[in-house]
């Protein structure tokens, strides 16, 4: 466990200076890196589905689930410490999705994608209508403890930024390892040929299985993380909307590695400051714009920039990406 | 990639140092506003674009001295407005309203029509030591739950209390008769809410009214036959409706053509936007609100004649409720800031609190939560097609003063109706 590949060391010698980053730019970007740090892991969990051929549609279901876990905690029982609200939005998603897993492990492609969605929008609509768990409007989440110190409110936001760094880092590399396994090359082998994985004496079921579990719990962290950086927690989290974002996330980032997403999710999110400072009405129009070139200049993603002259991923990017893309454009 | 990334972090970087230079060592500069509200998505329509319309014309009115008395001096304490607009669609908020404060400048924020946008700002703005002036959102919980000792966020419309408080009390004055209600609202916040209100008072001011039933389709719907038959099989004396735009559209067309409205008085608490196009297709006879004494129901002073002629006239639509409460906010800035001589946000905060002041919309008290939050009075009144003009009016109109369907200070919306409406002044 010893041999730390290229990926691995640059996560860690990036810890240090995202926490730089932090302490030195000014505090508005920083926000806006600190919630792309829930969010970017979310889309991760988007891009584990997805090399395994699997379209999810429904991630907002776990983001949700992990924002609600730590903000229920903090309504009903004034929980508010980072390490056991991240332990609560875990357990929560580790049961939610190891439970309906044996639903959607019999599913793929467009059935996949679209029953990931209906469950998510039953959330949505049970959150909704239900005034004792703030119905549309939502609730705010208290300030975030540290076993037990709470620190004050000068310093409060460096403190959560920081805290939020460390799991974001730790989350990636772990699934760095995780498709590096034999476990997640048989992800790989589930999008090529199923029947194979079969022949050799492996369960498809239980690979689905286990990748949508590992996607659901990192997505229920990026819910936790988002949920403590922003306060506030409402039904829109599981909104398809929502979910349709994660996917373009992790379409125009490129699938490549799990820094992708991650860098994807934070470079979206100031082309969307800069277009809405631009025109406040229609930004939207540059917002799609600016993915529509990237989807015609950069097919494999924005990941293909910085992996260019590396023959033998390009090779298999390319051919993650050309497996994946059917589903994301048929949806 | 990584090239790009720096340049433009480098590049914000440099944006941001350059426009913190304090404010207040350059009184006559501009005052950088922000105003956010929905200018992309569902809610653009019937609140964000109106919203905007209407900052358009008063920021203008306030720039040039051209609004009547009082507000007839140029700029605010004598500096000019420039606004900066943010779409409030968008999922992270708070780092849009710092980005708003810490990266552009803008010492002072207006707006807000998403009570959950409201629930996560007002915190922040405390935090960050903004003057947030929160214009068009509705829940009570603002200054009751989440920021029980405001110093810099306010709001200068009542909340949602009022609205139904001033159709309960209109219900009970124009229907001597009243034994039965029933309720169509949407299931989310906004909908449980405003029936909630409107049942319990209801049954507080009028003893053994029967509720007949309670249907709540999801918002968007668009099609309510099975909620319209409920409601024919239910028959009621009075049917209590907070749809909006397009739903509350869509019901009264249904509804219209098969009966409802005719068999039970239906009561729109928004209902003021359907006025002007469907003019026929409402029955007569039904209520119709507009959240404040707002459009047709507003009063005839010289602030709302200038506010109306100059919306009219650019932008050839009548103002609605959110034109009209962003009017509000805006005015209540400008008011403060040139009570207290100063564009400093400490000096119109503290100005601000507390403050009567007059709108297009009438005269506004800010009464409850230490002078941050805003009371104000309602109208109702009742639908009738005018045959010689063609067009629908609203007749029987009821003004139920501030103090008659808001809450004393201190006490809770919910509370308040529930203990029996105590200490309401109706003259």
């Amino acid at each position: 466990m010893n041999n730390l590949d290229r990926t691995e060391l640059g996560f860690i010698a990036a810890l240090p200076l995202l926490i730089a980053c932090g302490l030195l730019l000014p505090q508005w970007i920083v926000n806006y890196i600190h919630v792309s740090l829930g969010t970017g892991l979310v889309a991760l969990g988007v891009m584990v589905q997805m090399r395994a051929g699997l379209v999810s549609f429904g991630q907002g279901l776990y983001f949700c689930i992990g924002g609600y876990a730590a903000g229920l905690a903090g309504r009903l029982w004034g929980l508010s410490d980072f390490f056991l609200l991240i332990a609560l939005g875990i357990a929560a998603g580790l049961v939610v999705s190891f439970l309906l897993g044996f639903l959607l492990r019999r599913y793929r492609r467009i059935f996949y994608a679209m029953l990931s969605l209906a469950v998510s929008m039953i959330l949505f609509g049970l959150l909704s209508s239900s005034e004792e768990l703030g119905s549309t409007d939502g609730f705010n989440l208290p300030a975030t403890s540290y076993l037990g110190w709470l620190p004050g409110q000068s310093v409060s936001g460096d403190v959560l930024y920081v805290a939020t760094c460390i799991p974001t880092v730790i989350c990636a590399i772990l699934l760095h390892r995780f498709l590096r396994s034999p476990m997640g090359y048989v992800g790989e082998a589930l999008r090529e040929n199923e029947i194979r994985i079969e022949y050799l004496g492996m369960s498809a079921r239980k690979a689905v299985h286990i990748i949508y579990v590992i996607a659901a719990v990192v997505s229920s962290i990026g819910g936790v993380l988002w949920a403590m950086a922003l306060g506030h927690i409402d039904p829109e989290m599981t909104n398809w909307v929502t979910s349709a974002q994660f996917v373009f996330i992790a379409i125009l980032s490129g699938i490549g590695n799990v820094a992708a997403p991650l860098f994807g999710t934070l470079l979206l999110e100031f082309i969307r400051v800069y277009a809405v400072e631009i025109a406040p009405d229609s930004w939207h129009i540059i917002v799609g714009s600016v993915m529509l070139l990237i989807i015609v200049f950069l097919p494999r993603g924005l990941w293909s920039l910085v992996s260019s002259n590396n023959g033998l991923k390009n090779k298999f990017t390319h051919r993650v990406k050309a497996a994946s893309e059917p589903e994301g454009a048929r949806s | 990639m990584k090239n790009a990334l720096r340049k433009i972090l480098v590049g914000s970087a440099l944006g941001a140092v350059a426009l913190s230079v304090p404010l207040a060592a350059q009184a006559q500069e501009p005052v950088k506003v922000g105003v956010i509200n929905f200018y992309s998505g569902g809610a653009s329509g019937p609140f964000g674009i109106p919203a905007k319309n209407a900052a358009e014309v008063i920021i203008e009115g306030i720039n040039a001295g051209t609004i009547p008395a009082p507000y007839n001096s140029v700029g605010i304490a004598g500096a000019r407005i420039e606004p900066i607009y943010v779409d409030e669609n968008s999922k992270q908020k708070v780092a849009d309203f710092k980005k708003l404060v810490q990266g552009d400048g803008a010492q002072i924020v207006i707006g807000y029509t998403s009570s959950g946008s409201c629930k996560a700002i007002a915190p922040v703005a405390e935090e960050v030591k903004a003057l947030t002036i929160f214009a068009v959102c509705g829940t009570p919980q603002i200054f009751e739950e989440v920021v029980t000792e405001p110093k810099y966020a306010f709001r200068t419309i009542s909340h949602a209390t009022s609205d139904n408080v001033g159709a309960a009390r209109y219900i009970i004055d124009t229907t001597p008769d009243l034994a039965s209600i029933s309720g169509i609202n949407q299931n989310y916040a906004w909908g449980q809410d405003s029936w909630r209100d409107f049942s319990a008072a209801i049954s507080k001011l009028k003893e053994d009214v029967e509720v007949k039933t309670e249907q709540f389709p999801k918002i968007f719907a668009g099609q309510y036959g099975s909620e319209i038959s409920a409601l024919l099989t239910n028959k009621s004396d009075v049917v209590h409706s907070s749809l909006w735009g397009g739903d509350m559209e869509a019901f009264i067309l249904q509804g219209g053509g098969r009966g409802l409205f005719d068999n039970s008085k239906v009561v729109l608490t928004v209902g003021d936007t359907a006025v002007e196009r469907f003019g026929k297709q409402i029955a007569d006879g039904t209520v119709i609100g507009a959240r404040g004494p707002y459009g047709l129901l507003a009063p005839d002073n010289a602030l709302n004649k200038w506010f109306t002629e100059a919306y009219v006239a650019r932008f050839g639509a009548q103002p609605v409720g959110p034109s009209y409460q962003t009017a509000q906010a805006l005015l209540a800035l400008k008011a403060a800031a040139d009570k207290a001589g100063s564009v400093a946000p400490e000096d119109i905060s503290a100005a601000l609190a507390g403050l009567t002041f007059e709108a297009p919309s009438g005269t506004i008290q800010m009464a409850l939560a230490g002078g941050h939050q805003a009371i104000a009075g309602i109208t109702y009144g009742t639908y009738k097609f005018d045959e010689a003009v063609g067009k629908g009016t609203l007749v029987d109109l009821k003004e139920y003063p501030a103090e008659c369907v808001n809450p004393p200070a201190g006490v809770k919306g919910t509370e308040w109706i529930e203990g029996g409406l105590q200490g309401a002044k109706c003259n």
